[in-house]
């Protein structure tokens, strides 16, 4: 669905009395598969607005090729724009006008006749839970409302491919897991392929495939969620034993299971990151028992992206969120 | 071009929505010229043998229908921020829809809002005193609307361009004051000395106002040929500037 070979785009600033050409974009080699969720990570001004941006036709790439729904973003624009939705973060309606008639509005631009595209609008609504808000004004929409109102938007043309430009900014917690259910559905349901940006590692984990990150205009990892975690970081196991005399024997137990890894150990607590814990698990504790090490309690934390993300890219994308 | 036409009347159907939902701004827009008529115009009644005229609404009419073309269009582009703020530019950008046609929609609404302001302030004068040749008065609306259509495309060009409405402003009345000004819009510039008519001459609104004014005196001669020509080389020139920023990849 999406096959980029070295796309690239660099834009021409000025940096005090230079002008000087910026990388946003450094070649990047992306390949989405019909029916997957694609999740692209990275901190602000890592380059995921410009890359989506080019695979949706809005920005010409400066290197590189780049195919969207089979067509070429540079020579076919108007055929992937045919062929995709694009759900921007910023919105797509007018805060006065009507709700139904800016979706019927648009999917006239796409080609749809007026009856054709009423009946998608008020299929759309239904289906995104829209009911009744058919001559609301945007302006008067929660934001969730809203947000779906966008992706009806997105919809109306039964695109085979969705980007979705950080889709549940903004929302609280219970308006985001109902836009999960629709974004899930959007695969579920018909078939389609999301390639959604999203600073929320939550968000990425629970929706997506796969989950490439980019930082400084570079693609720095692509891999499903789980087998991310653990390629980069394993499970975090705490033992917290009961004589703090025998922790050192627990650290070694632990060590055991993490070749060249020394447990860290601190006031009776002994702890390691060891890939998969959970298959280790029972092993570790008879080899305790054995050895007569008595356990006050023990603990498994699995790696969470961002734990991914802090060692991909040196920096906690938490910190993004918080600065964003 | 049956898929540009449809394009650019869905876009003009979803801009007169919006507009007819809030007739505010066509209200407001109107305001302006109509307080003109009526605390302006009398003012003018006396004076209308010094224009060499009968009928001093002949004079100030076709003056405020051309500060109307100006002013109300010149502003047209702010609808197109607050649009663009709200994503509805990207979104239509995304679609398969010709960018012209999304710039021509909206100045079609424009016009369009501009010849109910036209006929509006024609009828007003015409309750006032207004007295002038029926075949003018429509081919002064014509040239009226050519004006509005270019500065309306100008505007939504400037709107994409700045995407700032506080920059926008101050732009557009440093370029909207002087034209009135030197325009004979209040007064004709014959009442002036010399080397104002001389500025005057340098401005083209000046020849599309006496060409306006003569035309409703029924002279349809060289002056009134020479302003049309004015009005179409700058709706020409609007429509091709605003075209071009609108498929401009980054606006």
């Amino acid at each position: 669905m999406i096959h980029t070979r070295g796309l690239a785009r660099s834009f021409r600033t000025r940096r005090g009395r230079e002008r000087v050409e910026v990388e946003a974009v450094a070649g990047v080699d992306i390949d989405v598969e019909r029916g997957e969720i694609v999740g692209f990570l990275g901190p602000n001004g890592a380059g995921k607005t410009t890359t989506l941006r080019m695979l949706t036709t809005l920005l010409k790439p400066t290197a590189g090729t780049a195919t969207v729904a089979g067509f070429d973003v540079a020579t076919q624009a108007k055929q992937v724009r045919s062929s995709i939705g694009y759900v921007s973060q910023s919105g797509s309606t007018s805060p006065e006008a009507r709700a139904g008639a800016e979706v019927v509005s648009h999917g006239r631009l796409y080609g749809l006749s007026a009856a054709e595209a009423e009946r998608r609008a008020r299929e759309l609504f239904e289906q995104l839970d829209l009911d009744g808000l058919w001559e609301r004004q945007p302006r008067a929409m929660s934001g969730g409302q809203r947000r779906r109102l966008d992706i009806a938007m997105g919809l109306v043309h039964h695109p085979a491919l969705v980007f979705l430009d950080e889709p549940t900014t903004g929302l609280d917690p219970q308006a985001r897991a109902n836009l999960w259910q629709h974004i899930a559905a959007l695969r579920s349901e018909r078939g389609g392929t999301v390639f959604l940006t999203t600073h929320y590692l939550d968000e990425a984990d629970a929706l997506c495939d796969r989950i490439l990150v980019i930082d400084h205009g570079r693609i720095v990892a692509g891999d499903t969620p789980d087998a991310l975690k653990r390629q980069v970081a394993g499970d975090l196991v705490e033992l917290t034993v009961a004589d703090p005399a025998r922790v050192g024997r627990a650290a070694e137990a632990l060590a055991a299971l993490a070749p060249g890894q020394t447990a860290e150990v601190e006031e009776g607590v002994a702890r390691l990151r060891i890939p998969d814990a959970g298959r280790e698990l029972a092993g570790l504790l008879r080899a305790l028992d054995r050895d007569g090490v008595e356990l006050e309690s023990i603990e498994v934390r699995r790696p969470t992206l961002d734990d991914v993300f802090l060692s991909l890219t040196g920096r906690s994308l938490r910190e993004e969120e918080t600065a964003a | 071009m049956s898929a540009f036409i449809r394009e650019t009347w869905v876009v003009f159907a979803r801009q007169m929505g919006i507009a007819l939902r809030n007739p505010a701004w066509v209200l407001i827009g109107l305001a302006q010229p109509i307080l003109y008529l009526v605390l302006f115009g009398p003012l003018l009644e006396p004076l209308a043998g010094t224009f060499g005229a009968d009928n001093a609404y002949a004079i100030f009419v076709p003056g405020l229908l051309v500060q109307l073309g100006l002013f109300g269009a010149l502003f047209a582009g702010f609808s197109l921020i607050s649009e663009w703020r709200a994503g509805v530019v990207e979104a239509e950008r995304v679609t398969p829809a010709s960018r012209t046609a999304l710039l021509l929609g909206r100045i079609l609404r424009d016009v369009v809002q501009l010849l109910v302001q036209g006929v509006v302030l024609i009828a007003v004068g015409y309750l006032f005193g207004l007295r002038a040749s029926i075949g003018g008065m429509l081919f002064g609306l014509l040239l009226t609307l050519l004006l509005g259509a270019a500065c309306a495309a100008a505007s939504n060009a400037l709107a994409l361009t700045t995407k700032s409405e506080d920059v926008m402003a101050p732009l557009i009345n440093s370029v909207a004051l002087p034209v009135i000004l030197l325009s004979g819009i209040l007064l004709p510039m014959s009442l002036g000395p010399q080397w104002l008519q001389i500025v005057s001459d340098l401005i083209p609104i000046k020849h599309i106002v006496t060409a306006i004014r003569a035309a409703f005196a029924g002279d349809f001669g060289l002056t009134v040929l020479w302003g049309s020509l004015w009005a179409i080389a700058i709706f020409v020139v609007g429509i091709w500037a605003g075209t071009r920023t609108f498929r401009k990849e980054n606006a």
